[in-house]
């Protein structure tokens, strides 16, 4: 059994004390000790973007970050957004464009989304592409998740494109 | 697909680091993004017995720009140096090379220290560094020295980083108003790595070439300049551009990848040269 050290964290909102193995990635520290298991464990080598979460307002991959170098920060996983009216605009139009099949790269994909809409409103499509371009899709050919994305963002109001 | 058991210790300032780093010798590895060492760690290709995370270490997050220097600390993340006023006016290549880095996602934690220590050939940073004939800052326990870039790297995944030494910043000469800079690669998938990439640094006057530092990576066994040269008092155009081409196909020693032997290598690099020549002031068809 390895030795386990506490840390401290703010996730999705809530302060949350854990303690860690040195080795036990950010990925594996959501899904086994937090049951967040929207954050999926893929690749577990920084390929896939299936882990992608939200560490002090930057998108990183959970498992290229080890849990006990976090000590303070505040993490938003995809389950954070289950309020979030603009994750709402995203899943309603991923369900209806079928941007995803098998689903296991979506809990990235969204976050990712999330991300680039709040950031940037009112993306180009090739900027939608870029900003996707760590997440690996196996199913939908991308196509869909840029529509999807790409519609969300058409409803959002103008006046905050920040263009 | 799990890490190997090691001791984790932390360093909040330089001088921590590289006390520790004396201590724990060759068994230790300095943790500064991951992004490159995690995954080996992950494949079990690196198992090292003790890791020294550097990621906090605020003394090493600045960027100044100061008498025509342009200083990045070496815990600085890519994001951190794209976001970067000083960057963007002294050393605007390092703006056109980061998007090409890996994706967004890596470019939030990957750092430049981190990079440059890790030597990949494949890597856009060391390229740029010799392009832009930078200088890198080293500590160890017993001093501090500065190294050219140049000198700097030795081949796949060597530097010429001694044993308990790190890097703490790299000191770029701010670009000049006669100088450019153009950074390009050629990969088959966006963030993918490149089959070929260059870091262009030209002087101009009144239309001459009077000072060039033309840089590949992707080629050979590590970052590597040729074909400089060739540009010297010239004119940039297109019988300049094919003389130089030719001379970075001849000078460079190529070494194939998975995907593209060494014919290959050579072909696309004297592509590259050509495109990114012509994206030069004069020839911007």
């Amino acid at each position: 059994m390895d030795p386990l050290i506490p840390v401290s964290y703010t996730i999705n909102g809530k302060s949350v004390q854990q303690q860690v193995s040195v080795r036990t990635t950010l990925t594996d520290m959501l899904r086994h000790q937090m049951g967040l298991t929207a954050t999926h464990a893929g690749c577990e080598q920084g390929s896939c973007g299936a882990c992608t979460v939200v560490v002090d307002g930057l998108m990183v991959r959970s498992c290229l970050i080890f849990a006990i170098q976090l000590d303070g920060a505040r993490i938003e996983t995809s389950e954070g957004f289950a309020d979030d009216q603009l994750m709402d605009e995203l899943r309603r139009n991923f369900a209806d464009r079928n941007a995803l099949q098998c689903g296991f790269c979506t809990g990235g994909m969204l976050v990712a989304a999330h991300d680039l809409l709040s950031r940037t409103p009112h993306p180009e499509r090739a900027e939608i592409r870029e900003k996707i371009s760590g997440n690996f899709c196996r199913c939908t050919g991308y196509e869909a998740i840029v529509d999807a994305i790409s519609k969300t963002a058409q409803a959002l109001p103008l006046e905050d494109s920040g263009k | 697909m799990k890490p190997g058991l090691f001791q984790y210790v932390r360093a909040d300032d330089v001088e921590k680091a590289v006390s520790l780093l004396q201590e724990f010798g060759d068994e230790a590895q300095l943790l500064a993004g991951g992004q490159s060492l995690v995954p080996a760690m992950a494949l079990r290709m690196a198992l090292p017995d003790v890791l020294i995370d550097i990621s906090s270490i605020a003394e090493m997050r600045s960027i100044t720009l100061t008498d025509d220097v342009l200083r990045i600390g070496a815990g600085c993340r890519y994001v951190d140096v794209l976001r970067s006023e000083d960057v963007a006016r002294a050393a605007p290549m390092l703006v056109q090379a980061i998007p090409f880095i890996a994706h967004e996602a890596i470019r939030n934690r990957g750092t430049i220290g981190g990079s440059l220590a890790h030597a990949d050939p494949a890597s856009e940073l060391p390229a740029c560094m010799l392009a832009l004939d930078a200088a890198i800052v080293l500590q160890s326990a017993s001093g501090a020295r500065t190294i050219a870039a140049e000198d700097f790297f030795l081949g796949t995944y060597s530097t010429a980083l001694d044993e308990g030494e790190m890097i703490i910043a790299v000191e770029i000469p701010a670009i000049a108003v006669n100088q450019h800079h153009r950074f390009l690669e050629i990969s088959r998938r966006s963030g993918d790595y490149a089959i070929s990439g260059g870091a262009f640094v030209l002087e101009m006057d009144a239309g001459i070439i009077t000072a060039a530092r033309l840089a590949f990576f992707a080629v050979g066994d590590c970052a590597v300049l040729a074909g400089s040269e060739a540009l010297l008092g010239k004119p940039l155009n297109a019988e300049t551009i094919d003389q130089v081409a030719q001379r970075v196909g001849e000078e460079i020693t190529f070494y194939g990848d998975l995907y593209n032997g060494i014919g290959a290598k050579r072909q696309i690099t004297k592509t590259l040269t050509r495109r990114l020549l012509a994206q030069f002031p004069g020839m911007e068809l």
